[in-house]
Formats: structure tokens, C-alpha cells, sequence
């Protein structure tokens, strides 16, 4: 079955496939919004702000959790099960502290002024809560996935050797990582 | 074959079985109950199917609204009080539609037929029949990602239909859903729960449309059969293709101003919102307190979906109409390249015209110029199009199905819809000619009717390969003439009435001194487009009795077609073959070729045969 990514023709699996189209999908999604932010920011009426510091640490967890990743991934196919379930509740667990950081964030700019909803709110704060925060579930979702491919690897009473169905979600996550990359430079330059 | 590998993981090898039990019969289904079969179905043609009935009740009801709208333009002086008893007081009061319920009507009559019809109705029904059926495939790649997806349009729909029924009413701002009408509850009766459930279903329906438009693009480019190279497909499927690249690409621009119009809504940012004096009655009454945004924006980000979004809705009908004018002409399409390239070009251009939507907004007329020239670009390869149409039909061996009066009337609205394009894509012009009836007669003789066109010939076309019986033809024929000369007498006056400067959107034009003179004509259009309605009724009992008591089909390959379709048995199970897929060895267009009338795509090249694709 692991063969069924590479058949006589070289084609990519299907279902990795649609992932990649999934991605383009999601860039688009983001695309749309920073351009919205960059309009929006060169007209009148922009409040300037500088980004939380809890951002800094929350970029060092999410890079992490890539590297954790790539670990699992290599630990699975050396068929090293103990380790690979360690390093996918590591990677996880990372990810669910990636958005709590996240909303410590939110929290920090509305404890200091900077209203991101209700009356009184610039749109300036309102595209990082919009932004960022569709990010963090873009990255919670990667998480649910994680943890569907974990009990897995429990439950399943046939030992499954199937090496795609990972390597989708690692690729999933490793892009969320570098969507967010993106889009703190994004915010810190633009 | 990662083709056969992908069925059975995903459908946990319930369905593959032609494959390991060659000699079995097809009808044979080994754990197939009433719900697995025709309800939460994992078969991609029943899934067409469900979109294609699905789209048929939203087409209904998105017509019987434009009736009920045609009505009050048409007798705006008249009382039907039959209405009143039918309807209900916030609909009808006094046997006149209420211009509450007008606004309504309009803007869901927008959105259903845009989206729950020739979005859905159109590209699922076809893509999902035609994409495994004529690559070669059991089918698509994701058959579950494929049963959500219409279920999830299912429940958009559910969503939809519920906003008609609640008390205020449905949303009423116009299916662009500009704010501050969208934004602000208070806006209008609709802006409320209206505008609440309006949002959630199409946010349903972008989901729906993007889990579809995943399948339909890994599908063809993962999963095509042994011998099937790019240039060989046939060119529904490059149509389906282009039609599914741009709604991966745009649907999520949608989704995005949703997400920021869903916080002007219910969170108190003020993305869209700004200097708005609100007049109401106690506390919210006064200057609204949401300041800094910019309505505007909410525009751009509608129009970069919006404008593609016609093309999603034109080139799967442009894609059918290619195959279809190809097989009833007995001629390969003439320049089958130049017609991937024109699709190409088309998919591109739709991306960078959206601001041809906003010219009068304010917009920056250097700006404005850039966009007028890209707009009027789209003009050359539509032209390259209409003209391969014409050279394929030229000296034809013409056989004029239901199918074929379909595909030809869609080359006729394309043509007379595309010229007044080119009047509109100038912002000068547009000055004059911008929310005026001239907008409502180019938009629905080009997309609307002519899509409907693409759609009406892609079911007679394939009803028998779908349902295993046919049409009734003198009812095809009836239904084609009355509705194709009924689409021009209802639209063609409509350029008259926009170049006098009538605007769109309006309740009442009779008490306008400018457009008294119009009266007449829009009675003829409104009494028009009851007639055209009813004949849609015509086609539905065709469709509806053809099913079950329609001419059964004896043969696999009635039209002597080349396409793979045609060589899976006449009521094909899930996995389409019974045995091997087969291998493909030429383009789909090898009609009167070396004195043969037509061949297959499955069929070996012959050691004497002239050039071949």
C-alpha cells in the first residue's frame, strides 16, 4: 500500500495531491486579507501599534513543533512506534500552546489600549485578532488532525504501515508553520 | 494503479469489486442499502445526480421569484389578490408583491441562481458525472470529500431556503451583499436574521464548492487512465478543469470578506463601516459609532470571486457545448489547442478584470484604464472560441438532437450577450450605461441563459448515459424553440430600456415620467417570461417521467461517440468498467477520419493511419 504514491507513472497520490491544491486555496484565503490590510492601511485613520512580544515566543514554539514534526515522520518510518507517539503528542501539544500564546496576544493588546472588536476598535487591530486568529485555527485544525492519525495509531488493531496519511498532515503543518512566518513579517515590515 | 487503490481505501473495497470479479454482473451490489445508495452515496454519479435535482428545485424557485418580481414591473397598476392568500401579508398585501418582498425576490433570485444553480446545479452536476466517467477513472479521488460536498451544499441550501420563511424576511441588499446594507442589522427588515442565514448558507456553499473543486482538479490530473495525456482530454474536461482551478483560487477571496463582514455583524469592528448617520428609533438612532472603514473594500474583495465566478458559471456549458457541436456535427473540433489555449487565457484574464465591476466607484481612472483594456482582452480568445464553434459546424454532418439545438442556441446568446460586453467593459461608457437595464440584458443573455443553454444541452446529451433511458425529443424541441426565442424577447428590449437610462433595482417605473413609455414593453416581458417558465415545467415532466418511462437506451455507444463514457455499460455500477478501465489511444475527436464515421478513444492506432493526436 506505501507503493501507491509512486505507481508505474510517477504520480503524486491523490489524496496528497488535493492537499497541495487545499494549500493554494488557503494561501488565497490569506492572500485576500493581507491585501485587504495593506488597502486599508493606506488610507486615513490607521492606528499604529507594535505587535506583542508574546508573538516572538509563540514563532519559536510553532517553529519547533515543525521540527518535532519531522521527527515523528522519520521516527514512523523507522517504524520506531514508542518514539513516533511521543514526538506526535509533543507536536500536538505544541500547537495547542502556539494559539493559547496566541490569545495571551490578543489579550495583551486589549489590556493596553489597543481595542481589537466593539466600539472604539481600529481596523488596525482588528485585521491581527481577524488574521492571526483564523491562522491559530488553521493551525488547531492541523492539531485535531494530529490527533486523529494518533488514536489511530493505538486503536487500529491492523498495524497500518501507511506512511502517506502522515506525511499529509506533516506537510499541513509544516505549512501552517510557514503561513504564520509569513505573516509576522507581514505585520512586523508592513 | 493508484486508481483502483484509491476506490478501495476510500470506500474500504466495497465497490471495486469489477475489478476481481470480472465475469460478475455490474447490477451486483454486495452491501448496498437504500441510504449508502441513493442518500449518503460515495458514487460520483449519484452525486451528480443529487446536485443536478438539488439544482433543478433551487432553478424552480429562483424562476417562480423572477415571475413574481416580472409581475409587479410588468403590471405595477394591478391587484392579484389570489397572491395575498397564497403567499402571506409580508409578501403580498393589497394583491400587490410589497416592496419589502420585491428587494427580497430579487436579491434571492440572484443568489440561487448564480450560486445554488449554475454554480452547484451546473459544474457539480457535470463535473462529478462527466470528470472519472471521461478521464477513465472508478472515481474521483476523494469519493468522501466528494458526498460532503454536496452535502454541505445540501445544508446551504436548507439554510437558504429557511431565510424565505422567517419573519422579517430574507436578506434583501442584493446578491453582492454590499454593506453597510449587509453590515448593519438595522439596515433593512432583511439585514437581520435574513442577512444572518444569507451569510451561513453561503459560507456552507464556498465550503461545499472548495471540497468539490479539490476532487475535480486532483481527479483529472491524478487519476486519468493508461494512455489518457493531457492532450488528449476531451474538452469538457479542460473546461471543467479551468472551472475548478478558479473556484479553488477564488472562493476563498469570498470567504475572507465574509469572515471580516461576519465581524462587522456581530463583533463590533469596523472594517466596512464608517461615517454612517443611522435613522431609526431609540437607542441605536444617531451616528453609527463604528468609524475608520471602508465600504469599498468589501467590493474588492466581493468582485475578485465575483468576476471569476462567471466564468465558473460559463465554461463548463462552454466545455459541453465543444463536445457536444463536435459529435452531432460528425467533424473533429476545429482547433482543439486553440481552444485549451483560449480556456487558458479566459482563466487568467478572470483574475485581473474584477475592477471593470466598480468603475463608478471612485475608482482611480488611470487605474480604470488598465482594466478596460484587460476587460476588452477577454474579447479575443471568446472570439477564438465562437469562431472554432462555427468552423466545427461548417459543412458538418449536422444531426440536430435536442442537444445539438442547445448547444447551437448557446453559441447564438453567446455571441449577441459577448458584444454588448465590449460596450460595458468601457469605463466611459459605463458611465452611462452602469446599473441601468443594459447590465440586466448582457449579464443574463451571456451568463445566465446561455450557461442555462449549456446546461439544458449537457442534460439532454447525457440524460441516457445518466438514467439509462432518453428524453422525449418533440418535448426537447418544443422546450428549445419556446425558451430560446422567449430569452431573446425577454432580454433584447431590456438594451433599450438601459440605454434610456432605466435603472435596475427599481420597484416601480410607472410613475417616472422618463419611463412611462416603457410600460407596454414591460408588460410583454414580464408576460414573456411566464410563458417561459411554464415551459420549463414541460421540461421538468420530461425529465421526471423519462425516468422512469422514458425510451430505454439498447446500445453503450448511442451517438457513435468517441468519449470513454460510452464504453462503460448502459447503467454503469460504482467503478464505472466492469474489468479494466480502458486504455486510451488517440484525442476524443477522431470523427470522419480515414473514411471511418467515427473511433474511439480506446481504440489502437491502425499501422496505416494518417497523422493522429
Amino acid at each position: 500500500m506505501a507503493a501507491v504514491g509512486s505507481p508505474e507513472r510517477g504520480r503524486m497520490h491523490p489524496h496528497k495531491f488535493i492537499l497541495w491544491v487545499g494549500i493554494g486555496s488557503i494561501i488565497m484565503m490569506f492572500a485576500g486579507l493581507t491585501s485587504a490590510y495593506i488597502v486599508r492601511r493606506n488610507q486615513a485613520n490607521w492606528l499604529e501599534f507594535s505587535l506583542p512580544a508574546v508573538f516572538w515566543y509563540s514563532t519559536v514554539v510553532i517553529l519547533f513543533s515543525s521540527l518535532t514534526m519531522h521527527l515523528a515522520l522519520k521516527a514512523f518510518k523507522a517504524r520506531e512506534m514508542p518514539r513516533y507517539r511521543l514526538l506526535v503528542t509533543i507536536t500536538a501539544g505544541l500547537g495547542v500552546l502556539f494559539a493559547g500564546l496566541q490569545v495571551i496576544g490578543f489579550l495583551y493588546l486589549g489590556g493596553h489600549g489597543v481595542q481589537l472588536t466593539g466600539q472604539g476598535s481600529n481596523p488596525a487591530a482588528s485585521f491581527i485578532l481577524v488574521i492571526t486568529g483564523l491562522h491559530a485555527l488553521h493551525v488547531l485544525g492541523g492539531v485535531v488532525a494530529l490527533l486523529v492519525i494518533f488514536i489511530r495509531a493505538y486503536s487500529s488493531k491492523v498495524k497500518s504501515y501507511n506512511v502517506s496519511r502522515i506525511e499529509i498532515v506533516g506537510t499541513y503543518w509544516h505549512f501552517v508553520d510557514i503561513l504564520w512566518v509569513y505573516l509576522f513579517i507581514f505585520f512586523n515590515l508592513i | 494503479m493508484s486508481n483502483e487503490a484509491v476506490l478501495q481505501t476510500s470506500v474500504e473495497g466495497a465497490v471495486a469489486h469489477g475489478v476481481h470479479h470480472e465475469d460478475e454482473h455490474h447490477e451486483h451490489h454486495h452491501h448496498d442499502t437504500f441510504i449508502s445508495k441513493y442518500v449518503f452515496s460515495m458514487d460520483h454519479k449519484m452525486i451528480a445526480k443529487q446536485f443536478l435535482i438539488t439544482g433543478m428545485v433551487w432553478a424552480v424557485l429562483g424562476g417562480l421569484m423572477s415571475v413574481l418580481f416580472r409581475l409587479q414591473l410588468g403590471y405595477p397598476d394591478s391587484h392579484f389578490t389570489f397572491l395575498e392568500d397564497i403567499l402571506g401579508k409580508f409578501w403580498v398585501q393589497d394583491g400587490k408583491i410589497t416592496p419589502q418582498a420585491y428587494y427580497a425576490l430579487v436579491t434571492t433570485h440572484g443568489t440561487v441562481l448564480v450560486f445554488f444553480v449554475l454554480t452547484a446545479g451546473l459544474s457539480g452536476t457535470f463535473a462529478n458525472f462527466l470528470i472519472p466517467l471521461q478521464v477513465g477513472a472508478r472515481d474521483m479521488a476523494s469519493p468522501f470529500m466528494n458526498m460532503l460536498s454536496y452535502w454541505f451544499f445540501f445544508l446551504a441550501s436548507v439554510i437558504m431556503l429557511s431565510s424565505i420563511f422567517v419573519e422579517t424576511g430574507p436578506f434583501s441588499g442584493g446578491w453582492t451583499a454590499y454593506p453597510p446594507l449587509s453590515a448593519l442589522r438595522g439596515a433593512s427588515p432583511g439585514s437581520g436574521t435574513g442577512m444572518d442565514l444569507w451569510i451561513i448558507a453561503m459560507a456552507l456553499f464556498v465550503v461545499s464548492s472548495l471540497l468539490g473543486g479539490l476532487n475535480y482538479i486532483a481527479t483529472i490530473l491524478n487519476m486519468r487512465t493508461k494512455g489518457m495525456s493531457m492532450t488528449r482530454l476531451p474538452l469538457t474536461i479542460w473546461a471543467l478543469f479551468f472551472t475548478a482551478v478558479l473556484g479553488v483560487l477564488s472562493f476563498p477571496v469570498l470567504l475572507s470578506g465574509f469572515i471580516l463582514l461576519i465581524f462587522d455583524r456581530n463583533f463590533g469592528t469596523s472594517f466596512y463601516l464608517s461615517d454612517i448617520f443611522v435613522q431609526g428609533s431609540g437607542a441605536n438612532t444617531g451616528i453609527l459609532p463604528n468609524e475608520g472603514g471602508n465600504a469599498i473594500l468589501f467590493q474588492h474583495l466581493f468582485w475578485f470571486l465575483g468576476h471569476p465566478e462567471v466564468y465558473i458559471i460559463l465554461l463548463p456549458a462552454m466545455g459541453m457545448v465543444s463536445e457536444i457541436l463536435s459529435v452531432n456535427s460528425r467533424k473533429p473540433i476545429f482547433g482543439y489547442m486553440a481552444m485549451v489555449g483560449s480556456l487558458f487565457a479566459i482563466a487568467i484574464l478572470a483574475f485581473l478584470v474584477w475592477a471593470h465591476h466598480m468603475f463608478v466607484t471612485g475608482l482611480n481612472p488611470f487605474l480604470g484604464s488598465i482594466f478596460v483594456l484587460l476587460t476588452l482582452l477577454i474579447a479575443v480568445p471568446s472570439a477564438i472560441k465562437v469562431f472554432n464553434w462555427l468552423t466545427t459546424l461548417w459543412r458538418g454532418n449536422i444531426r440536430f438532437t435536442p442537444a445539438m439545438m442547445f448547444a447551437i442556441g448557446f453559441v447564438s446568446l453567446f455571441i449577441s450577450g459577448g458584444l454588448t460586453g465590449i460596450w460595458l467593459g468601457n469605463s466611459a461608457l459605463d458611465i452611462h450605461l452602469h446599473d441601468t437595464y443594459f447590465v440586466i440584458a448582457h449579464f443574463h443573455i451571456v451568463m445566465g441563459v446561455a450557461s442555462m443553454f449549456g446546461m439544458f444541452a449537457g442534460i439532454y446529451h447525457w440524460y441516457p448515459k445518466m438514467y439509462g433511458r432518453y428524453l422525449n425529443n418533440t418535448l426537447g424541441y418544443m422546450h428549445f424553440w419556446i425558451t430560446m426565442i422567449g430569452a431573446y424577447l425577454i432580454f433584447w428590449p431590456m438594451h433599450y430600456e438601459g440605454l434610456a437610462g432605466m435603472p435596475r433595482r427599481y420597484y416601480d417605473y410607472s410613475i417616472w415620467e422618463s419611463f412611462k413609455q416603457f410600460g407596454g414593453l414591460n408588460q410583454f416581458i414580464s408576460t414573456v417570461a411566464l410563458i417561459v417558465f411554464a415551459t420549463q415545467i414541460l421540461f421538468l415532466f420530461n425529465f421526471f417521467y423519462s425516468i422512469w418511462k422514458g425510451r430505454k437506451v439498447t446500445s453503450k455507444n448511442p451517438y457513435n461517440s468517441n468519449t470513454l463514457e460510452w464504453t462503460t455499460p448502459i447503467n454503469p455500477g460504482h467503478g464505472n468498467w466492469v474489468g479494466e478501465i480502458p486504455e486510451v489511444h488517440r484525442w476524443a475527436y477522431d470523427y470522419a477520419k480515414d473514411g471511418k464515421e467515427f473511433v474511439p478513444q480506446n481504440v489502437p492506432i491502425d499501422p496505416n493511419e494518417s497523422h493522429h493526436h
